[in-house]
C-alpha cells in the first residue's frame, strides 16, 4: 500500500505539487493521470524518497520514506523514467546487479531472476548485453530489475513510453499479473486510454494538485463525461478556467 | 561494505568490456609516455653523439689572406669550402641555409697580423638555431687556440714568458654523476607516469557517473535500498583499480623502454630497472585515490559523456601544475614541498633515479598530504551524491 498525505514540493518559484494526498491500495492497479508537466514525475519520486518533500510523508506498508528509508524502499519496486540499463551488461546481469544491491543472498537472487525472465518472456535475450536491445526489451529488462526482490509495491513512471503496440499490450499484461499477486501497483501515464484500459482506480493531477481521486466509474460520474477523456477533459478545464 | 563491494564489481567487469576504457586505460594511457619518450632520448642521444663525431663544416671567404689559419683549421679536421663571398654575400647564405656557418677573412688581416696588431676575422652563423650555434662555437674555440698559439710564440720571441698572459688559471670540477646528468633528460619521465594513473581511471569515472547519468541508470540505481556513500565508494574504488592497472603496465613499459635508449653512450646511467619500478609505484600509490576522487568529484558535476569528457581533459593536466611550477624555480627536494602531491611523487621519484637517499619523514608526508586530499574529495563527492540535484 502507498500513500501519499499533503505532500508539498517547490522548485524555486514554482509550485511543482502542493498538497498532494492520495491511496494506492494492494491488489489494485492505480494510475496518477495528468498532462505534461502536471507533478506526476516529482510525487514519484517523493514517493520512492530521490526527492524530499517541503511538507507531507509519504508512507509505504506504513513506513515512513523519510524515516527508515531503506526498510520503505526494499518494499518498492521503482521503474523511474526512462529506465536505462548498462549496455555491456546481460539483461541477467543488469537485474542481479540490483538483486545484489538489495542484499539478497546469491541463490535467491539467481532463482528470482531466472524466475522473472521466464515470467516476463525474456528467455531469448537474457544472457546477450543489452546493448542493442530493443526497447519493449529493455522494459522487460527494468521491470524485472525492478522485481527482483519482490516487493509487494511496484511504481512505474510512464512504463509504456516510446513502446509498440506489441509491446504496450506485453506491459499491460504483466500489470495485470502483478495486481493478481495482490501487489500495489502505482503508474503514471498522461494516456488516457492506458489508464482506462488498466486501472481500477485513478488520481488525476493538474497543476500540482488532485483534481480527482476515486474508481474510474466514480469519476467519470462525478464529472459526466461518458468516457474517461471527456471527463479528463472536463476535469482539466475546471482547473485551468481560472487562469 | 557489501553494496560497496557489488558495485566495484559491477564498474570494473562492465568497464573490462568496454573498448574505449580499455583503449584509454590500458593501451594508450600507459603505454604513450614511455614510447614517446624512448623515441625522444634516442633521438636525442644519437643526435649529440653524432654531433661530436662529424667534423665541422665551414665555408671560408678570403682565405688566401690567412694561409696559415687555414692550414691550423684544415690540420683540426675542420671541412673548409673556399668561396669569395662578401658580407653581405655571406649573411644570405647562413639566412637560406645553404651553409651554416662562414669565416670572413678581410684583406686587411694580412697587414694587422704582420704588425702585430689585432687582425680581424669575422663568424657568420644564426645564434637562434642550436645546430649551427653549436659549430660557430666550435669554430671560435678553434680560432682561439690558434690565436692564443700565436701569442705565446710571439711572447717567447720577444723573451717575454707566455705565462705572463694566463694570470689566472681556471679548472671546472664537475660533480655531476652520469647518473645525475641522465636525470635532467629524465626529468619529464615522471609527469608520464602520473599522466597514466590519471588515465587509467578517466573512462570510468565518467561512465560510472555521468555515462550512468545519461543512459538513465541513474535515478533507478539512487532509489535503491543502498547508502550513498556505498555507491560512490564502490565507483571509486573500481578507478582507482583501473589507475593502479594503467600505472603497473606504464612502470612496466618503461622499464623495456630503457633497456634499448642507448644512455651509456652519453656516459650516463640510469637505474631504472624492476626495483625502480616498485618504488615508482610505492610513491605513487597514494596519489591514486587523490587522482581518482579528483575525477569522481568533477564527474559528477557533469550532465552528460561529452561535458565530463571536456572538463576531464583539464584535470589531466592538473599534476603538471605544480612540476612545472618546480621547475620554473628549480625547487630542490624539500620537506615543505612534500606537502604538495604530484609535485612530492616528482620530486621522490626523481631522488629514486638519482639514487639520493629518500627520508622516512619525506615518504610518510607525501602519502598523507595526498591520502588526506583525497578523504576531502570524497567526502565532497559523496556529499554531492546524496543531494536532490544529483538526479538531474
Amino acid at each position: 500500500m502507498i500513500e501519499a498525505s499533503a505532500l508539498c514540493k517547490r522548485f524555486g518559484t514554482i509550485e511543482a505539487v502542493s498538497e498532494v494526498s492520495f491511496r494506492a491500495a494492494d491488489g489494485e492497479i492505480t494510475g496518477l493521470l495528468g498532462p505534461n508537466g502536471a507533478g506526476k514525475s516529482t510525487t514519484l519520486r517523493m514517493l520512492y524518497g530521490v526527492l524530499a518533500p517541503d511538507r507531507g510523508s509519504a508512507r509505504i506498508d506504513g513506513i515512513d520514506i523519510r524515516g527508515e528509508t531503506s526498510a520503505a524502499r526494499s518494499r518498492l519496486g521503482i521503474l523511474p523514467h526512462a529506465p536505462g540499463l548498462y549496455g555491456n551488461l546481460t539483461a541477467r546481469e543488469n537485474i542481479e546487479y540490483f538483486g545484489a544491491l538489495h542484499g539478497l543472498p546469491k541463490a535467491v537472487m539467481r532463482a528470482r531472476a531466472a524466475d522473472l525472465g521466464a515470467a516476463l518472456g525474456m528467455d531469448g535475450f537474457m544472457d546477450r548485453r543489452a546493448k542493442g536491445f530493443s526497447q519493449g526489451q529493455r522494459i522487460k529488462v527494468a521491470v524485472a530489475r525492478a522485481l527482483i526482490h519482490d516487493p509487494s509495491n511496484l511504481v512505474l513512471d510512464e512504463p509504456t513510453n516510446g513502446l509498440d503496440v506489441m509491446a504496450i499490450r506485453n506491459v499491460r499484461q504483466i500489470l495485470r499479473d502483478l495486481k493478481s499477486q495482490g501487489r500495489c501497483i502505482l503508474f503514471s501515464s498522461h494516456v488516457m486510454q492506458e489508464v482506462a484500459a488498466l486501472c481500477d482506480r485513478v488520481v488525476i493531477l493538474g497543476q500540482g494538485r488532485v483534481l480527482a481521486d476515486g474508481t474510474l466509474q466514480a469519476v467519470r460520474e462525478q464529472f459526466g463525461g461518458a468516457t474517461l477523456e471527456e471527463a479528463f477533459l472536463k476535469v482539466l478545464g475546471e482547473a485551468e478556467a481560472p487562469l | 561494505m557489501r553494496a560497496l563491494l557489488t558495485v566495484f564489481c559491477k564498474e570494473f567487469l562492465e568497464n573490462l568490456r568496454d573498448r574505449r576504457t580499455l583503449f584509454s586505460a590500458l593501451l594508450f594511457g600507459p603505454l604513450f609516455g614511455p614510447i614517446l619518450f624512448g623515441a625522444m632520448v634516442s633521438r636525442m642521444l644519437n643526435q649529440s653523439v653524432l654531433e661530436s663525431d662529424e667534423p665541422l663544416r665551414v665555408s671560408v671567404s678570403g682565405g688566401e689572406h690567412a694561409p696559415n689559419l687555414v692550414r691550423f683549421l684544415t690540420s683540426q679536421g675542420v671541412k673548409l669550402t673556399f668561396t669569395a663571398w662578401s658580407e653581405a654575400a655571406a649573411r644570405d647564405a647562413v639566412k637560406h641555409g645553404t651553409t651554416a656557418v662562414v669565416l670572413i677573412v678581410p684583406g686587411e688581416f694580412a697587414a694587422r697580423f704582420t704588425a702585430a696588431l689585432p687582425a680581424p676575422v669575422f663568424v657568420v652563423a644564426d645564434s637562434s638555431d642550436s645546430q649551427t650555434r653549436k659549430s660557430a662555437d666550435r669554430l671560435r674555440a678553434l680560432v682561439g687556440a690558434y690565436a692564443s698559439g700565436i701569442a705565446q710564440l710571439r711572447s717567447q720571441i720577444r723573451g717575454v714568458s707566455p705565462l705572463l698572459a694566463v694570470p689566472i688559471a681556471v679548472n671546472d670540477i664537475d660533480v655531476t654523476t652520469p647518473t645525475g646528468r641522465a636525470v635532467v633528460v629524465l626529468g619529464f619521465m615522471t609527469y608520464f607516469v602520473l599522466f597514466s594513473v590519471l588515465m587509467g581511471g578517466l573512462y570510468l569515472a565518467i561512465d560510472s557517473t555521468a555515462g550512468e547519468r545519461e543512459r538513465g541508470s541513474l535515478e533507478a540505481l539512487l532509489s535503491l535500498p543502498v547508502a550513498r556513500t556505498a555507491l560512490v565508494g564502490g565507483k571509486l574504488l573500481a578507478t582507482c583499480a583501473y589507475m593502479c592497472l594503467s600505472l603497473a603496465i606504464n612502470l612496466a613499459a618503461f622499464v623495456v623502454v630503457f633497456q634499448f635508449v642507448p644512455l651509456e653512450r652519453l656516459g650516463m646511467s640510469a637505474n631504472v630497472g624492476a626495483l625502480t619500478a616498485l618504488e615508482f609505484f610505492g610513491i605513487c600509490l597514494p596519489f591514486v585515490p587523490l587522482g581518482a576522487a579528483l575525477m569522481l568529484l568533477v564527474a559528477s558535476f557533469t550532465r552528460s559523456y561529452r561535458e565530463a569528457q571536456t572538463y576531464l581533459t583539464s584535470v589531466l593536466l592538473v599534476p603538471t601544475l605544480p612540476i612545472a611550477f618546480a621547475s620554473i624555480y628549480s625547487l630542490k627536494t624539500h620537506s615543505a614541498l612534500m606537502l604538495v602531491p604530484s609535485l612530492s611523487q616528482h620530486l621522490l621519484m626523481t631522488s629514486v633515479l638519482k639514487d639520493e637517499p629518500i627520508a622516512a619523514l619525506d615518504l610518510v608526508v607525501s602519502a598523507a598530504s595526498a591520502l588526506g586530499l583525497a578523504a576531502v574529495l570524497i567526502a565532497a563527492t559523496a556529499r554531492h551524491w546524496r543531494r536532490e540535484t544529483m538526479l538531474g
